[in-house]
């Protein structure tokens, strides 16, 4: 990276003031910062510090990732947003935000599902990738996107009230490379096994915490100033307030830069996650306009609602609560004498709860409601309240 | 003996318990002894055939038991055992 051509401004040095006058930080550090390209991988809780630091401290060009629209549920930690940004695109909410606090900084949007076919292309620009997704196939995904182009990767998780900072595919400066997520776990738990945030949830602060040390890590990479977090492995329980610090190396059976790899460019990473598992029957399934045809005509059936009663609370269409977890013990209030359509807020567990029905109980009046109640709202009942 | 860190997503199959003291003398007595105690927390680490889930890591002290024994690890009274699943937040899938 050559830094002979990066000058700052008056108004630049004025604002960077903090940051040169830090010794061992100083001007040089600054204009890496100024050369540098940092792509952040979701805008959601962990991409909102992180790209509110970054965007302050002077990175001087910043991709942004996220297909998804600010809904009022994510301003409890997605602090990027406000109630002005609802309904908007994030990646567009974000660049006003951004773009307010810093015009120094050049921003790139992409408002699009990253993907195998799109991953290269994107990634290739930048010098960093920091990865604040949200699900285990784009996990894997940008971890083999950026160990095949190499570049390192600034990874951050959260779950409730745990969570986890390492820097994956760092070259250091004497030439080690450093272990990826491959290498820390090698495949991912199946679906449905451990919860997702919108089942299990986040404490609104913990991404607060973890995504300001993801943009510490990112600055550390591209100054070269510090000990980057890269073969080390960081867990911070924000309920015991207890944080350790792991130990982890790369693994001769890594199938993307192992001793015999087996992975040369992105694979199908939903079919590697047991998204779209092809031994499982597909559950029958009513679209939201159907069950409101179904409710209209006066057919006679059940609607049993799968969610929490903390979700119950917000919004419901009238089914009866069963949550997911007693389905089985409630199974004599399932009906047998006519159909049945089980809901749940986006479709996932509904599908759980059928399969289990129908394997432990041969029910075959059951109908999963696509989408779940999220695309009921969307399509019959605007007006009720989405979480 | 050596005391195990139960992480936050599967405390709920351990009574809400943070830290279990073990009697053990190797880090698979240890996983044995979780899955017999709490039989719940037991799909969520071993597998079909009894091994260790490759989305669970476990650290004796600060080093991945893959980097050392594996299952045959030896712990003592001050061993800190901690069992990291793979985490990714997010949406309801």
């Amino acid at each position: 990276m050559s830094l002979e051509n990066i000058t700052f401004t008056r108004e630049e040095k004025a604002r960077y003031n903090r940051h040169i006058i830090i010794p061992g930080f100083g001007e040089e550090a600054q204009k890496k910062l100024k050369a540098s390209k940092v792509l952040v991988i979701g805008s959601g809780g962990l991409g909102s510090p992180a790209l509110l630091y970054l965007t302050a401290a002077g990175v001087g060009t910043i991709g942004l990732i996220d297909f998804d629209v600010v809904d009022d549920s994510n301003l409890q930690r997605q602090v990027l947003f406000d109630v002005n940004a609802i309904g908007q695109p994030k990646v567009e909410a974000a660049k006003r935000r951004l773009e307010a606090l810093n015009p120094h900084v050049q921003f790139k949007l992409y408002n699009t599902h990253l993907n195998s076919a799109n991953a290269l292309e994107i990634f290739k620009d930048y010098d960093v990738v920091a990865d604040g997704t949200d699900n285990f196939p784009t996990r894997y995904l940008v971890n083999d996107a950026c160990v095949l182009l190499d570049k390192p990767n600034v990874y951050a998780s959260i779950f409730q009230f745990e969570g986890q900072v390492s820097v994956f595919n760092y070259v250091d400066a004497k030439g080690q490379r450093g272990p990826n997520y491959r290498d820390l776990y090698p495949t991912p738990p199946p679906p449905g096994l451990v919860p997702s945030c919108a089942e299990g949830g986040v404490l609104g602060v913990l991404p607060g915490i973890i995504g300001s040390l993801q943009a510490l890590e990112v600055i550390k990479v591209i100054t070269g100033v510090g000990d980057v977090l890269s073969g080390r492995f960081y867990t911070f329980d924000a309920l015991n307030f207890e944080s350790r610090t792991f130990q982890i190396r790369r693994r001769d059976d890594n199938p993307v830069n192992g001793k015999n790899p087996t992975i040369h460019a992105p694979i199908d990473y939903e079919q590697f996650c047991g998204m779209r598992a092809v031994e499982e029957k597909p559950v029958r399934e009513i679209t939201a306009k159907e069950l409101y045809e179904w409710q209209v005509t006066g057919k006679k059936f059940q609607l049993i609602d799968v969610r929490e009663p903390s979700e119950y609370e917000i919004v419901e269409i009238g089914g009866e609560l069963i949550p997911l977890n007693t389905i089985a013990s409630n199974a004599d209030r399932i009906a047998t004498d006519r159909e049945v359509v089980i809901h749940c807020k986006m479709g996932g567990r509904s599908t759980k709860a059928i399969r289990e029905l129908e394997e432990k109980f041969g029910f075959t009046n059951l109908y999963n409601l696509k989408g779940g109640i999220l695309s009921y709202i969307d399509e019959i009942r605007p007006e009720l309240v989405k979480y | 003996m050596a005391t195990v860190i139960i992480p936050t997503p599967l405390r709920k199959f351990t009574n809400q318990q943070a830290k279990v003291q073990i009697p053990a003398k190797t880090v698979g007595e240890i996983i044995q002894s979780l899955a017999t105690n709490f039989p719940d927390l037991k799909k969520h680490l071993l597998d079909e055939k009894g091994k260790i889930r490759s989305f669970v890591n476990v650290f004796a002290g600060e080093e991945d038991i893959r980097d050392l024994q594996e299952e045959n690890t030896l712990v003592n009274d001050a061993t800190l055992v901690s069992i990291v699943p793979a985490i990714a937040g997010g949406i309801s899938l």
